[in-house]
């Protein structure tokens, strides 16, 4: 008994000694438990993700009132206007679902970051109008208490555009149009070009419309970063996930005209997290499709698109993406610091960046010379072959130059009148779209954000009337063609 | 550029919960570093509740609109007397002085133009403005572009004053000689490529703006767009990498002028 006794207390020495061993070498591993103890106990007390089995801090909210499906410009835009417009503050739960974080294929981010009020459809001249306006006060608009203020880096260096005889008339027209809608645009004979810019070759123009104010470029990637930033701060929720799926409920009805019509309305959105097979089902009640170049995808997701063709169930979204390139190139007797973006009659376009000497610019490709969207490689050959005369016929500086580098970047391309679309789905009740605009988007960011919102939030347009681009008008046919495209 | 910038770090939120993590997006934003001032109690307490995070935005909404109500126009004093009436006492009541035709200086500390003056000067061109240090802004720019016969202006200092401003001078391009921009911290070289259009311009003065790049290599540029004017800025030597023995000289001496 004895040896037992003394074996016992050896034994708890053994244990205390072993305990204090324990101790001694396993500070980290307990160091691991306690903060493992700490997520637990905050996923359980109220104010945490509340799911005592499991962490979900990682996934998006399980009810949102508006899922934003897409966070480039034109989804931060429309979250920052449904925020603002709101009738009480908090009231409406916004959540906006971003695939890449990084934005790496974001059309915005890749842009040329050009803004101009030179456009042929009136309606297109008051986007750009308030956009810039917007601009101009982004640090009363994106204001955020003790955040250093935006800077846009925006040159108000204007647009030219260069016509040929064919396009003369048009010019004038669209000009007249402009004016009327209070843009400050000038029309420059070829005498008054070679006088202003003399570095232009005026042979084959006829006319020039030049963008006196308002018009010129500035830096998107600061635009987003302040968007997300105010939108951040006024309670708008982010999500880095891919929208897989929707359920949704359908309804039949009869139109006026006695017609059998089939309403869908979207209940729940399958928010599936990156590098993993989890997804979340998100129940909402709106669902803003500003996809940009994938819109088609998701429109298909929602089955839109669906049914015979020539009805209304079976007409697309027709948003499909389009590559372009931008190439920078260094000209040391190129056009001085005056140096509009010069727009050339056979679609090649450049700028000045900077103050060395750099240009960036490109060329629309031909319908047959359409590079393959499926990656952003880019082509140099394009430039030699194609974008490089053009500029050198024009700018005789540009005969002497040497590109430094090149980007792709995609455009939400609406290959049925290029113009964007805007409003809800006639069957699709609660989809809502902003996308299509074929390389005028960011320009018309914030005035389209505006409008989707009064869309959202009062049921109309209230400041400018985007009806002509309602998804109605593929089932129609009305084309709400736009001729100045770049 | 438009890539984006290898030096901003994107943070990526997930779901934030109250103000304290637009910190870390605010530093992504200005990668040159907000300064962390002291933090006051009352910034304390802005990042813990949103009533005092609300009554800071009013304030700073105030302040906006303070500015805002300094640049109104003054329409019905347009309407009666004329625009050079209206532009005198737009910059007399923000501090600055007004040259009428053949007449002397005038400053009247923020009163503006007596009633006797209205009738008086009805007709009388505006020939040059001082606007040095005041609060004009876009909205403020109006009252100055009916001035059609103006021959100098001077916008030093003034702290609302941007690049926007400096793309509406265009309809004073007949009549301007003489511009001053020095001491504008928010004129950059992108606002000083759109005063190509002021083709009578004979002096200009960008020296000591604070947001240009490169004073020297910008000065250079505006100096090659406009060709018929004197040029004052901070002189192309500045900017430029001189070996020891050269700059101790140079100190002594004045950089030789363009």
């Amino acid at each position: 008994m004895l040896r037992r006794a003394l074996w016992l207390g050896w034994g708890r020495g053994l244990l205390g000694l072993g305990l204090g061993t324990r101790r001694g070498v396993s500070t980290l591993e307990w160091d691991g438990k306690v903060s493992e103890i700490k997520k637990k106990i905050q996923s359980v007390i109220p104010g945490g993700a509340w799911n005592p089995l499991y962490d979900t801090s990682h996934l998006p909210p399980e009810h949102s009132d508006v899922v934003i499906v897409g966070g480039g410009v034109l989804g931060l835009s429309v979250a920052y206007w449904l925020k603002r417009l709101e009738k009480q503050r908090g009231a409406i739960k916004v959540l906006v679902v971003e695939r890449d974080h990084t934005y790496s294929q974001a059309s915005t981010v890749l842009s040329v970051g050009g803004i101009r009020q030179q456009f042929s459809l009136p309606e297109n001249i008051q986007l750009s109008l308030f956009s810039v306006e917007f601009l101009r006060n982004i640090n009363e608009y994106l204001a955020v208490v003790d955040d250093p203020p935006l800077d846009l880096r925006f040159n108000p260096s204007g647009y030219l555009f260069l016509a040929s005889e064919k396009g003369a008339a048009t010019m004038e027209n669209n000009v007249k149009v402009q004016r009327q809608e209070g843009a400050k645009v000038c029309l420059m004979s070829p005498e008054q070009l070679r006088n202003k810019f003399p570095w232009i070759n005026t042979e084959g123009v006829a006319l020039a419309s030049y963008g006196l104010e308002n018009e010129g470029w500035f830096d998107p990637w600061s635009l987003l970063q302040g968007l997300r930033r105010k939108v951040q701060s006024m309670g708008v929720l982010f999500c880095q996930g891919e929208v897989t799926r929707f359920v949704s409920s359908s309804d039949r009805t009869e139109t006026p005209s006695g017609e059998e019509v089939i309403l869908k309305k979207i209940h729940e959105v399958h928010v599936k997290v990156d590098h993993s097979q989890e997804y979340q089902p998100v129940e909402c009640a709106i669902v803003v499709n500003t996809a940009g170049a994938w819109s088609g995808q998701i429109a298909e997701l929602a089955g839109i698109g669906k049914g015979p063709p020539g009805t209304l169930q079976g007409t697309k979204l027709p948003v499909e993406p389009r590559k372009r390139y931008v190439y920078l190139w260094h000209c040391p007797q190129g056009p001085g610091l005056e140096a509009p973006l010069l727009a050339d009659p056979s679609g090649a376009y450049f700028r000045r960046d900077g103050l060395g000497n750099n240009y960036l610019g490109g060329c629309s490709p031909t319908a047959e010379e359409e590079p393959d969207p499926r990656n952003l490689e880019v082509d140099h050959d394009f430039f030699q072959d194609k974008v490089w005369p053009l500029l050198a016929q024009r700018v005789p500086a540009f005969e002497t130059l040497k590109v430094k580098s090149a980007w792709a970047g995609y455009y939400d391309y609406n290959t049925f009148d290029q113009n964007g679309v805007v409003g809800p789905h006639p069957l699709v009740v609660n989809m809502y779209f902003a996308t299509g605009f074929s390389g005028h988007g960011l320009q018309q960011a914030p005035a389209v954000g505006r409008a989707v919102a009064e869309m959202v939030l009062e049921g109309r347009f209230q400041t400018i009337d985007l009806s002509p681009f309602l998804f109605s008008r593929f089932y129609l046919g009305e084309k709400a063609q736009e001729h100045c495209i770049i | 550029m438009v890539a984006p910038r290898t030096s901003l770090r994107l943070v990526a939120p997930v779901w934030n919960r109250g103000a304290g993590s637009i910190r870390g997006l605010s530093r992504a934003v200005d990668p040159e570093g907000s300064q962390r001032k002291e933090r006051t109690l009352f910034q304390f307490l802005a990042d813990r509740f949103y009533d005092v995070a609300a009554l800071r935005e009013y304030m700073l909404q105030k302040q906006v609109l303070k500015v805002h109500q300094k640049n109104r126009s003054f329409t019905y004093i347009k309407e009666r007397y004329g625009p050079y009436v209206a532009g005198a006492h737009f910059i007399l009541k923000q501090g600055g002085a007004v040259k009428f035709q053949d007449k002397e200086w005038m400053r009247s500390s923020g009163r503006g133009l007596s009633s006797l003056e209205f009738w008086e000067f009805r007709a009388v061109p505006i020939e040059a403005v001082d606007a040095s240090g005041c609060a004009i802004n876009y909205q403020g720019l109006d009252h100055l572009l009916a001035l059609k016969e103006l021959q100098s202006l001077s916008l030093r200092c003034c702290p609302h004053v941007d690049d926007w401003c400096l793309s509406r001078l265009h309809p004073l391009a007949d009549s301007l000689q003489e511009l001053s921009l020095a001491g504008c911290p928010r004129i950059s070289e992108r606002g000083l490529a759109c005063l190509h259009h002021l083709r009578n311009l004979r002096r200009l003065d960008i020296s000591h703006l604070p947001a240009v790049s490169n004073p020297g290599l910008t000065q250079i540029l505006v100096e090659e767009m406009l060709p018929n004017c004197e040029v004052l800025g901070a002189g192309w030597a500045q900017g430029l990498k001189l070996g020891l023995e050269e700059q101790s000289q140079d100190t002594a001496s004045s950089p030789i002028p363009a």
